[in-house]
């Protein structure tokens, strides 16, 4: 076996321990959790609204893109996060001095993110499916749209979650990401159909994969009527491969690039000075 | 100071090598460490200001130097952490800037304090990056290191199964140093090891590598800005101060160099005696001649590098010394 070889073996190692490490945490598994907890709750205060122009449950409506954005916080954000804790705490510079340690780490954490997200989905769907009357997952074509539209929902997300987590060298600098993160949402469709917005916002979302995924993971769980109350009034799947599938060329191209700059800067005083800053940030 | 204190004196040349073999493990072979005239700068400021260090095959160096000496730098840059700005460097014969996966994984790593992996267990860490060695395994070197006996060799066999997080300082310590050793390196860097130890840790520690570097015929390099440690660990001391080398020796020949001379202390017919000797073997052979066992309570004291150690150190760090004393530059040579 090549040394690259037994290192994404090792990575696989990595993951399977650190999943299990965050899923078996409660602080870490409320994490990943609280988001669709907390919107789930709201929105089922709302389930006796409906989607203008049908007699559909707003909240039933909102299921398939608050998914979307747990997908999104637990493999995006969180990726971006654990890179700039690693780098804090000196895991990516034990990668560094690891031959082929970077292939095995970033294998280990991309997996693992990729994993706790999933999770994080699949958690989420048990009691929206309980809550909510009116999603449709009976259907083995429902599973597979899913699944391919999480796939490619998290290859596209992943490697801007490595771009970002490799550009900020703290938590903090992450925590801003998160506000542009929110505003996305709103303008994403997660809560409330984007035709309802003015046409310059959906233009918006509509570059950006967060709104893709939502709209693929409605056409997974949603009636086929649902359709109706999208832009375009279709589930536009091969548009959304399309724009998912650029997100995920364009950032597996760059990802490398940023990664290996990030790497080359890491040494023990960075990590020194990195971890001093954060002590006068406490202090 | 008071002179006695060395009574147990790292300063005698009972190493486990012999002193004034100044190390070489195998003359035929290339040297583990290399560079010449090496330089760093950041911005205007430079920090090394031309290096000349060598490290033999098997040699445990000890690179001794007050804060800011610029010996985290070297060390960084032969690690391959950092780019130098100018010089020739060469590392297990590589240069360090080009060292590829292989080189790697010749090479262990302890830096000043590792945080990393608190979740994990203390087996299980040592395992996974154990791993990555396998590939460059020879017959010399089987890689990595058996997890039980690199357990065994730090002394955490009984915390195998400790969280990461929950370990002492020095039980994180000598995990640390199980880590940097997993790949069984040619080469080992060890950078401020002991900072932050209390003296039982401090001693462990120091028993821990000395045991590691009987075994394999592994290099060292180790930073520190403690001369006692220096002393007790290495066979060689390499003083960087202002950026350059300005002393190298072994501690026996350093502490020659800078004084000369031993103290002898005895008790003959209930009187004391401190005599000052430049031959001290030969001072005390002449005293049991001419009185035999009259001669009690004797000691021998090498006059203390430390002395003379602290002075250049406080020199440098007040700013009134930024070159190094001639005579010291002439023993660099």
């Amino acid at each position: 076996m090549s040394p690259q070889a037994v290192a994404v073996r090792a990575g696989l190692q990595r993951a399977r321990i650190e999943l299990r490490q965050s899923l078996g945490n409660g602080q870490e598994l409320w994490s990943v959790t609280f988001f669709p907890v907390i919107s789930l709750t709201v929105m089922f205060l709302l389930r006796h609204s409906t989607v203008p122009g049908t007699d559909f449950s707003l909240g039933a409506h909102s299921v398939p893109g608050i998914l979307g954005m747990t997908v999104a916080f637990n493999g995006m954000m969180a990726l971006a996060l654990s890179l700039t804790m690693d780098r804090e705490d000196g895991t990516l510079l034990r990668a560094k001095a690891t031959p082929n340690g970077m292939v095995g780490y970033l294998t280990g954490k991309v997996l693992c993110r990729g994993g706790t997200a999933v999770a994080g989905l699949l958690i989420a769907l048990v009691p929206a499916v309980f809550l909510f009357e009116g999603l449709e997952l009976g259907g083995v074509s429902s599973w597979l749209t899913l699944a391919w539209v999480v796939t490619l929902g998290l290859l596209a997300l992943l490697p801007l979650g490595a771009i970002v987590g490799s550009l900020f060298t703290s938590a903090q600098g992450v925590g801003f990401v998160t506000l542009p993160m929110m505003a996305l949402m709103g303008v994403s469709g997660v809560f409330y159909p984007i035709s309802a917005l003015p046409e310059w916002l959906q233009w918006v979302a509509q570059l950006f994969p967060l709104y893709w995924l939502g709209l693929g993971l409605r056409s997974a769980m949603l009636p086929q009527t649902m359709a109706a109350a999208e832009v375009g009034e279709s589930w536009r799947h091969l548009e959304t491969i399309g724009v998912l599938g650029l997100w995920a060329v364009a950032g597996l191209a760059l990802a490398p690039f940023v990664l290996r700059r990030m790497a080359r800067r890491e040494s023990g005083s960075a990590v020194a000075a990195r971890r001093q800053q954060a002590m006068q940030r406490m202090a | 100071m008071n002179i006695s204190e060395s009574a147990a004196g790292p300063a005698e040349p009972d190493r486990r090598r012999p002193a004034d073999d100044g190390g070489r493990g195998s003359p035929s072979t290339e040297p583990a460490i290399e560079t010449r005239d090496l330089r760093m700068r950041y911005g205007s400021t430079e920090v090394l200001r031309g290096v000349d260090l060598r490290v033999h095959q098997g040699e445990v160096v000890a690179l001794l130097g007050p804060n800011g000496a610029g010996k985290t730098t070297t060390i960084e840059i032969l690690e391959g952490f950092r780019r130098r700005s100018d010089g020739r460097v060469r590392v297990l014969g590589v240069d360090p800037n080009d060292g590829g996966e292989a080189w790697r994984a010749r090479l262990g790593v302890v830096l000043q304090s590792w945080r990393d992996h608190g979740r994990w267990r203390v087996r299980e860490l040592l395992g996974h990056l154990g791993r990555f060695y396998a590939p460059y395994a020879t017959a010399r070197r089987p890689r990595p290191y058996d997890t039980g006996e690199l357990l065994e060799l730090v002394g955490l066999t009984d915390r195998a199964d400790a969280v990461i997080a929950t370990l002492s300082g020095g039980q994180r310590r000598r995990l640390d140093v199980a880590v940097g050793l997993v790949g069984r390196p040619d080469l080992l860097f060890l950078d401020e090891p002991t900072v932050g130890f209390d003296p039982q840790a401090r001693r462990d520690f120091h028993e821990l590598v000395e045991r590691l570097t009987g075994l394999e015929g592994t290099s060292v390099l180790l930073t520190t800005h403690d001369l006692e440690e220096a002393e007790r660990l290495a066979d060689r001391i390499v003083i960087l101060a202002g950026g350059r080398i300005v002393a190298d020796g072994t501690s026996a020949e350093l502490a020659r160099r800078f004084s000369g001379k031993s103290e002898v202390r005895y008790r003959r017919d209930g009187r004391r005696y401190v005599e000052s000797a430049v031959d001290a073997t030969g001072h005390v052979r002449g005293l049991f001649t001419e009185y035999g066992e009259a001669i009690e309570d004797l000691e021998v004291h090498r006059v203390r590098l430390e002395d003379v150690y602290m002075t250049l150190v406080h020199e440098f760090e007040s700013g009134r010394r930024t070159e190094a004393p001639s005579e010291l530059t002439e023993m660099a040579r």
